[in-house]
């Protein structure tokens, strides 16, 4: 078989760059943008060392967190030797945010990856579905839309009792609604796009179009949603833990402790807001690079 | 291509698969094709209006030919096509392809999607934008069982014969491309399983008049090449003219004329393509014959009674609102080819008053 050459190559097609090398992916140029990003940047830096600093907590923390002592108690923020001061039972700050960061960012991730993986499989499956098998999947959506997310929350919890497993059980619950439904809309829209069509029309079937085409351009945006409820989860599992219904004392977890220093509001407001403070950083950081993620995946045309 | 194909790969798709019914063998055959979207169904029972977007058409592709099909947005080209595609079910009809009817059984649509393929209106939205246009033309060989690696090759080869430099091209992304380099990439794709019979809807309509000649001229040398069968869906009559052997006429979901395109172009029997004709823009201040077109196609929820043109026709009577015309040939004595058209000017005894004498 003889091709035939490019005879009447088109203006057109000149003015495209010389460079002859490889032209970057797509995911090269996400991070190409993320990275000339300042906001996104500095975030991720405050989340990045934030996780450092909770990973390696024994090592950096200067006492036991569980161990304290009354005659020492709500010691306030720069007193020497308790960086952050102590709290109600006299126990050092700083080592009990350092730990209580710890669950805090367990509690924030472990609901949302699992949720993840549940509601986007579903939801993908019922956008490339659509039929019946999207009906049964989007109406069972519904039903747990028609409560609040919170009262959800703290209904599953109550019903289940207090722990952080159970907190974890409910959390994820409560995120793999809005999941599947970004990953059914997200999915829904490829799905209708030509080339799709043209997989179809090649006599792909449905597996090696979903993995081919139809992963690489939803999972982006899906994640970019998840990664935005990372903050709802630890606000949500903070509050759990502040209504008594997440984790227990002595743990520490940063819900948990604003619960139990809210009595020192008034004598003491700063210590008593820090662990509300690390959940309000954590959380907007979170939140701006999910933002700064998003930004920087729309494909220009 | 000038290796011999190895062994496991004797079934390729780089061998186009081989004439089954010989040349006089309509390549595809379509009859009675009819689609019917039944309005979205309600929770509580009842339907909103059925749409019927494509009502009982019924034509030939012939070997080696170029088949237009024409007909203003909404008319059931778009339908048609991927009812021939096998991407939609028809509610009715059958579609035969080279003296075989197209099945549902999995073996058979799959040698069926091999030999026909598609290339879409538009460039952007039929390439997948995570993939290069190298890994995008590789994925139909792929599917019918290619290793990545010969495909790639194929690929290569195709955007050669197509006309752009695989060396520069083949790794690039889809937006790092013009809409006219994309649409060639479009074509690339849809010969690499070397189909029998390629489907274009619109391929050109997004494109500049610069760039949509040179595609144009690059279908043509491709049919040629490659030896293929062309159904050429457009709405611009000029374009249609300039490629097609044959043109078929749509009007809500009807096939309204059908003939060689000499014919139709130099006279249409069917009031609604004299008025297609007229509408062209055109810049010689050429004298106009039949009236412009006016107003929108009616809704295809709702169509006309009787003949679905007769509310916009200027020769519309009383019988046009009752009677359904059929698609018959035309009579008139110095057209030797076939000339099929759906109107009852033209029909003997049909009731209309510009109808010629019953014989």
């Amino acid at each position: 078989m003889t091709l035939i050459a490019a005879k009447d190559t088109p203006a057109t097609d000149t003015r495209a760059p010389e460079k002859a090398e490889r032209p970057q992916g797509y995911w090269h140029g996400v991070a190409k943008r993320v990275l000339r990003d300042k906001a996104t940047m500095f975030c991720l830096l405050v989340l990045l060392l934030m996780f450092l600093a909770i990973v390696f907590a024994p090592l950096i923390a200067p006492y036991d967190p569980y161990v304290g002592s009354i005659a020492r108690r709500l010691k306030p923020v720069g007193t020497p030797g308790y960086l952050l001061g102590t709290d109600e039972l006299g126990r050092d700050m700083l080592t009990r945010l350092l730990y209580g960061g710890r669950l805090s960012w367990f509690i924030g991730i472990m609901p949302v990856a699992i949720a993840f993986v549940i509601g986007s499989s579903l939801g993908i499956i019922a956008g490339f579905a659509g039929g019946w098998l999207n009906m049964l999947i989007m109406r069972a959506t519904d039903v747990f839309y028609a409560f609040p997310s919170v009262l959800l929350a703290v209904a599953v919890s109550g019903a289940l009792g207090p722990g952080i497993f159970n907190a974890i059980l409910a959390l994820t619950l409560v995120f793999i609604p809005p999941l599947i439904r970004i990953s059914e809309s997200t999915t829904a829209g490829v799905r209708a796009l030509d080339y799709v069509e043209a997989a179809r029309a090649t006599g792909a079937g449905p597996f090696t179009i979903i993995r081919v085409h139809v992963l690489p351009n939803v999972m982006g945006p899906i994640f970019v949603y998840a990664t935005g409820l990372i903050s709802v989860a630890m606000i949500l599992g903070a509050g759990l833990s502040f209504l008594g219904l997440g984790t227990r004392p002595p743990e520490a977890e940063w819900g948990l402790m604003l619960n139990t220093l809210r009595t020192s509001l008034y004598n003491k407001p700063l210590l008593a807001m820090l662990p509300g403070i690390c959940i309000f950083v954590t959380s907007i950081c979170f939140n701006m690079v999910s933002d700064g993620l998003r930004g920087a995946m729309e494909v220009k045309n | 291509m000038t290796d011999p194909l190895p062994a496991p790969l004797a079934e390729s798709p780089l061998q186009p698969l081989p004439d089954v019914g010989g040349p006089a063998q309509a390549l595809l055959s379509v009859s009675g094709l009819t689609k019917t979207f039944a309005g979205r169904g309600k929770l509580f029972g009842g339907r909103a209006g059925a749409v019927q977007a494509v009502s009982a058409v019924s034509f030939d592709v012939r070997k080696g030919e170029t088949l237009g099909i024409v007909g203003e947005s909404g008319c059931g080209k778009s339908t048609a096509s991927k009812l021939i595609m096998g991407l939609l079910e028809p509610t009715a009809g059958e579609i035969v392809f080279d003296g075989e009817a197209l099945g549902r059984d999995a073996a058979g649509l799959r040698r069926y999607r091999r030999q026909v393929q598609m290339v879409f209106q538009d460039s952007f939205s039929s390439l997948n934008p995570r993939l290069t246009i190298e890994e995008s033309i590789a994925f139909p060989p792929m599917v019918h069982g290619m290793a990545r690696k010969a495909a790639i090759g194929i690929a290569r080869d195709m955007l050669a014969a197509v006309g752009l430099q695989p060396a520069q091209y083949a790794t690039r992304f889809p937006h790092e491309l013009s809409g006219g380099q994309r649409q060639r990439v479009n074509i690339a794709r849809a010969l690499a399983l070397r189909p029998r019979l390629v489907v274009l809807d619109e391929p050109v309509s997004a494109l500049d008049k610069s760039v949509e000649a040179q595609v144009l001229n690059l279908l043509m040398d491709l049919k040629a090449e490659f030896g293929l069968t062309y159904i050429f869906i457009s709405h611009d009559l000029n374009v249609v003219q300039y490629i097609s052997d044959r043109v078929l006429v749509m009007y809500l979901g009807r096939v309204v004329e059908l003939g060689a395109a000499e014919a139709i172009f130099a006279g249409a029997a069917h009031p609604y393509t004299s008025a297609l004709l007229a509408s062209r823009p055109s810049v010689a201040g050429r004298s106009r014959e039949a009236p412009p077109l006016v107003g929108d196609p009616p809704s295809p929820v709702n169509p006309p009674s009787g003949c679905a043109f007769h509310p916009r026709c200027v020769f519309s009577e009383a019988v046009c609102a009752t009677t359904r015309p059929a698609l018959l040939p035309v009579a008139v004595p110095d057209r030797q080819a076939e000339h099929l058209a759906a109107c009852l000017i033209n029909q003997p005894g049909s009731g209309h008053s510009r109808a010629p004498k019953a014989a």
